[in-house]
Formats: structure tokens, sequence, C-alpha cells
């Protein structure tokens, strides 16, 4: 139930609009309660998503949020924090939000790790639109656009953003839920770019589709395919193909954007009363 | 060695109907069998003495249904 | 005042963003604007103010929304092809009443078109780029010193009735330089967004009172409110339901009604004995205003309506404007963007263009020309 996450919502706005079974309510909760274990000041939280499933989650937080447009969160959430760095900016995208239209802004927001909690809901399709491949769907897998088994290879997206130079990156999944809540608040307490890839499904399309049997199911199916990035590391290549591995990936520090800006405020506004131009 | 007497904890269970959604994850999580699905298929508490309060389920309703009551685990 | 000063026009456009209180740049390099994000980059951060570079024109337009939903007032500037990028975004600032200014510094077109080449032709995208019935502000200067004074006024449009405000230079203006004496800023009289003074639980986002704008309030101050692209209603609530889809079109499509006469800003010249009369603006009426003297001095009555205001297209003044006139022509660098405008306003003058689309200039003699022509047929 709600109980400690309750005035972090806008309850009043539930039963929300996802499918039965869907995974995204569940890392919504996750999110919730990260950010109340965090205790962030929720004044000055704001959560910015961009279109699809996923991203109608900014509806019923009870924050500052915005709902923008498809794959631009990133870009919007951007805009927020450099504009008031003390706030605390959360940004939610889905597979396609954010790794196929957002995938320019994701790569360069990683890039200049600045300060933003990236939450990628990856149900492997995209769901709002009636289930359709996306980057993140696994080679051979059916939807609507790929009905002879999907013919393309996916991203990695974790490595993907790593490599962009995010400086925290990490995997969990709706079934793991206090794991995902430990690597949401270890993205909050990351002062720089923070990606949490969390694994969540979607039954009616992606579910239906390739087999996967019910929301239970899949969650089951997430409980047996995920392996700890710890035991990973001791396990043969082969043991992994086909597994999701989950935990904290990368973890790194680099000097967070916004505050180089300040500093070259500051340097500039020294250098301008130094030779009083 | 005498068996020490595990004293039980009691833990209430609560579901909201009117937000299930009849998905079926609570009680296939369940692993007392506390919760079992009515003819619609909605999470009702078949007992909740059964309850170990482990919050799986609640952990794991996507449209926070369930409440687990009694001592924090 | 400032002191005299050589200027070019994109300089001036940017340092009027900043002294009317902008703090937030974000935009992506393109030609003719260039010179606009430069001095931005240089002279924010002396103000305190930020700038970024961003990785496409969409996410320039993107961060400047996130930046204004903080408080701030934030400006980018791109030309024709990071315009038509833009445009997604516009839609959404108009939509979610955010204020904000974009300068959109006119080449040739279409696509790649004449990079350095001034043009006129992105007038119908000012008003229709972006998707679906929505409010939009476009203005165009016609010399170094307006495009300092109407970037003030675009940055307080967009202030005052929370809507995308956009400022259609052209690489003539943008980049001339001109002797120009500027206001300081302590002389200019600026607008702030209207914030709310309820408390956050009495706050409604979007409900309006008689002025059809509603009170804002900035990120980070405990309203905890929602800003979506989809319909919504008083609260912010995305909705589906038909009434309240109208009732949330109507006020945004109106919201600029009771103030077109506030907003159309204008110049004339030697239209009161004016038989003939020349409607342009931007680096045209430049040619327009100069056609003028020509023509009079060979015995012809011309005037010149400029108009500094082109969305919303101000049907009023233009129909008050060309009324007993004999005829009415419309230079303008593109194929007759503007004319089309004039055209739904006017019934008996008749009505002709200048019209060039090949990178060149519209010369003043090419518009005597026309009016000869035109008088001919009278």
């Amino acid at each position: 139930m709600l109980i400690d996450v309750e005035n972090l919502m806008r309850s009043h706005r539930l039963p929300h609009i996802w499918c039965p079974g869907c995974g995204n309510g569940i890392i919504m909760k996750a999110i919730l309660e990260g950010i109340r274990e965090s205790n962030l000041d929720l004044d000055k939280t704001v959560i910015v998503s961009g279109i699809g499933c996923s991203s109608r989650a900014t509806g019923y937080l009870n924050f500052d949020t915005i709902h923008t447009t498809h794959g631009r969160a990133i870009a919007f959430a951007t805009g927020v924090k450099l504009a008031k760095p003390e706030l605390n900016v959360f940004v939610i995208t889905g597979d396609g939000d954010g790794a196929a239209i957002g995938g320019n802004h994701l790569i360069h927001a990683a890039r200049r790790n600045i300060d933003l909690n990236v939450i990628l809901f990856n149900n492997n399709i995209y769901g709002m639109t009636g289930g359709q491949y996306s980057p993140l769907t696994p080679h051979g897998k059916f939807a609507t656009t790929s009905p002879y088994g999907n013919m393309e290879r996916s991203f990695d997206i974790c490595n993907l953003v790593q490599a962009a130079g995010a400086t925290y990156v990490a995997r969990g999944t709706a079934f793991h839920t206090k794991m995902l809540i430990d690597l949401i608040k270890n993205a909050i307490s990351n002062k720089g770019f923070s990606f949490v890839e969390a694994v969540t499904m979607c039954p009616i399309s992606y579910g239906r589709r390739n087999k996967m049997g019910n929301a239970p199911d899949m969650l089951k199916w997430q409980r047996d395919n995920a392996v700890n990035v710890k035991a990973a590391q001791k396990m043969e290549p082969e043991k992994l193909a086909g597994k999701i591995i989950i935990g904290e990936l990368h973890r790194e520090t680099a000097p967070e954007y916004t505050e180089l800006y300040e500093q070259l405020i500051a340097r500039v506004r020294k250098g301008a009363e130094g030779d009083g131009q | 060695m005498g068996e020490v007497k595990k004293e039980t904890k009691k833990y209430t269970v609560e579901v909201k109907q009117q937000w299930c959604k009849s998905c079926g994850i609570c009680y296939a999580l369940c692993p007392k069998g506390v919760l079992i699905k009515d003819q619609l298929g909605k999470a009702v508490v078949k007992d909740p003495a059964l309850c170990i309060g482990c919050r799986i389920c609640e952990e794991h309703c996507p449209d926070y249904c369930i409440k687990i009551g009694g001592e924090e685990k | 005042m400032r002191k005299a000063q050589l200027l070019q026009g994109n300089q001036a456009c940017a340092m009027a963003a900043i002294d009317a209180g902008v703090r937030f740049y974000a935009g992506y390099p393109i030609t003719p604007s260039t010179e606009i994000a430069e001095f931005m980059a240089e002279n924010l951060p002396k103000v305190g103010g930020k700038f970024i570079q961003m990785e496409d024109e969409i996410a320039g337009m993107a961060a400047i929304l996130g930046a204004a939903l903080t408080g701030v007032k934030a400006i980018t500037a791109t030309s024709g092809p990071g315009f038509s990028l833009k445009q997604e975004n516009i839609g959404f600032a108009a939509m979610a009443e955010i204020p904000c200014v974009i300068v959109n510094v006119q080449r040739l077109g279409p696509s790649t078109g004449g990079p350095t080449a001034p043009a006129q032709g992105d007038v119908m995208q000012a008003r229709w780029g972006t998707h679906g019935d929505h409010p939009v502000i476009a203005l165009s200067p016609a010399s170094v010193l307006e495009s300092y004074d109407i970037t003030v006024q675009a940055i307080n449009f967009s202030e005052k009735f929370r809507v995308p405000v956009i400022i259609l230079l052209d690489e003539v203006i943008g980049h001339m330089r001109e002797k120009v004496i500027l206001p300081s800023p302590e002389e200019l009289t600026l607008v702030e967004r209207k914030r709310t003074n309820l408390p956050p639980a009495e706050y409604k986002p979007y409900e309006a009172d008689s002025t059809r704008i509603p009170a804002i309030a900035d990120f980070g101050t405990g309203y905890r409110w929602h800003v979506t692209g989809l319909f919504h209603d008083e609260n912010g609530n995305p909705s589906g339901k038909a009434d309240t889809i109208h009732k949330q079109g109507i006020r945004l499509l109106t919201k600029l009604d009771p103030y077109l006469e506030e907003i159309t800003l204008y110049k004339s010249y030697c239209t009161e004995d004016a038989e003939y009369l020349l409607i342009s603006f931007g680096c045209t009426a430049r040619s327009a205003a100069e056609a003028v003297d020509m023509a009079r001095s060979k015995g012809y009555k011309v005037g010149l309506l400029q108009l500094q205001t082109i969305w919303p297209f101000p049907e009023q003044l233009v129909k008050e404007f060309c009324t007993g006139k004999k005829a009415v022509i419309v230079p303008e660098l593109n194929a007759g963007q503007l004319r089309g405008e004039v055209q739904k306003v006017i019934t008996n003058q008749t009505l002709s263009g200048v019209n060039k689309i090949n990178g060149d200039l519209i010369t003043p003699e090419e518009i005597v020309m026309k009016i000869k022509e035109v008088a001919g047929q009278c």
C-alpha cells in the first residue's frame, strides 16, 4: 500500500493508467521509496518524463513534474538542472523514449555528467502505441512491427550510457524491488549523471506475443534470469547468455556539469572585477 | 535442546479491491498462500494467520492495493 | 542612454535579451544566427546567467523550456533548418503556456537553401510551423536599433502572455552593423510573469481570470504542479473530456484577443496623403522606405506601412491603412506569404507583390518600377 509514499503521490489520480500486470507501477513506487529514504527536499524535487507508458508516471507524482515531448525529457531536465542546480532532477523515460528518439539527448547528458537521475523503464516494447519493437527488444522477439521476429540487434543501454560518460550506471528489475530501491538511492547520492535501467514487463504486448505467460510468470522470469553483477564476474560467458546482469555496473567520480558552470561564472566575474571590465 | 517455542507474529492483510486489476502477481508470488483469487481474478485474503510479513505482495502489487500491518519485518 | 556604438543586429538582439533580464540561453550553432550564441556564451556568465550549447536545436528548445519553468527568462536563436526542428517543442510551450523567445534569423530556404543569403520565407512557418491551433506572437525588426527594441518587447510579451514569441530577423538585419544609441538597462520597462500569490493547496496552475492568463508558480517553490503537453484541466491534470478540452483550447486560442492593439507594433511613413500603399517588414522595409522617397520625387503619392508585428496578423490596422488607397503592394523576400494575409483583409483595392527568392535583396528601384506599373493600370 502507499502508507509511506502516499504523500509523494497524487493519489487522487489513482488507479493509474497502466494495464493489469504492467510492471511500471512497481518501478514508480520504487522511485518514490528511493526519494523518501534519501530524505530529499520534496519541494525541490522535479521529475521530468517523455512520452510513452513509462512517462505517464509524472502525472501521478506529487512533485514539480513535466510530461514533455517524445524523447526530450533529458533535454528539458538539463534546462531545469542548469538553471536551478539546487533542484533534485529526475527523468523517467522508456526504452523507446530514451534509447530511440531520445538517444541523442541521453548520450550527451551522460557525456556532460550533469547531475540527473535517469530511470529508464525497459519493457522491451513500445507499449503505448500497441506493441512495436524498440532498440532494446532482443533479437528474434516478436512485436507488431517485427511480425517475423526482430531482425535487429539491441543496445546494451547500460554499456552505451557508461561509454558516453555516465558516472553511475546500474540495472535492476521489477522483481528485485529492494535492490532497485537501493540502486535508485545510490543514483540520487551520485553527484553526476546517474542511470538506472529498470527491467519491467509488458504482459499485454511483449509478454503475450512472445509467449512469456502472464504478469507473474514474467516477474518469475526476471527472478530466474537475473544474475547479480558480482556473481556474473565469476561465471563463464556462455552461462550468461540470455541472462540480465543486475546491480551496480559502474561508478566513477568526475566533475559535475552545473558545478563546473558555477565555477566558470565565479572565474569570469572575478576576472571582470580584476581588469575593471 | 528443547524446541524453542517460536512466538508467531500476527499480521493484518488488507486488499483495496477497487484498485485491483486481477493481474495475479500477489497470489502467484505469496510464499504462504495467504492470498487467493476470487471469481473475477481479484486478490482476496484467504487466511491472514498464514502471513509471515515478507511483504512480497505489497512490494510487487503494481496498483498499490495491498497493505500489510503488524510489526515491521 | 549608452554611448553611440557600431553594433551588429545579432549582437543588439543578444544585448537586449540580457538587458531585459534573460539569464538562460540554450541553442545550437547555425548560420546566420551564431553570433547571438557567441555573445551569450561570453556575456551571460558575467551577469550570473547560464549558457549551454545543446546537441541539436530540438534539445535547445527543450532546455530553455525546462529553465523557464524554474522562473528564469530564457531565449534561443536559430535559422530556418533549426527553426523547423524546434517546432514540436514550440507547440509544447504554447500548450503548457511557458514564457520563451525564439529568434529565427531567416536565411534562404527551403532546406539548406542559401545559408548566408537573406530571406523572409519563414512567415507562415512562424504561424503554423507547429501542429494544431495554437497562439503565437511573431515580431520582425528592420534595423539594428529595432532588433534591440523588438527583442525587449518580445521578452516582455512572452512574460506577460505566457506564449512563445518568435523574432523574425533575417540575415541582413542580423549581420549588418549600424551606429546605434541604446537605452541603458535601467531605462527599460520590463515585465515579469504573473506569479501566483495563493498558497499551494489552493493553487490551480491553469485557472485563468478575466485576463485569460493564468498565474504561474516557479518550480522548486513548493507548488508541485504538473506541466503536460496533453490537454489538461485547470489543475494541470491530463483530460480527455471534450468540454474540458474545449474550454482549455478556446482560452488558449483566444488568449491574445483582448491584447491585439498592445501587441500590434508598426511604423508608418508618408501614409497620410498616400494613394498607393507599400506594406513590408524586416530588411525589405528598408528598400520600401527608399522607394517611397524615389516614387514621390517622381510624383507618385506612395506611403509605407512597416509591420513589426507579423503574428497575430494586424487585420484592423491593415484594413485601416488600405482604405481609400488605389493599390496596395507587398514587397517581401518570399513568394507572397504576407501578401496572402493582406489579401484576406482588403476587398476592393488591387493587391500585388514584389517578390524575390534568389537570395538577393529587393532594390528600391524594383519597387518603384512596380509602383509605376500598378499606377499605370489604376
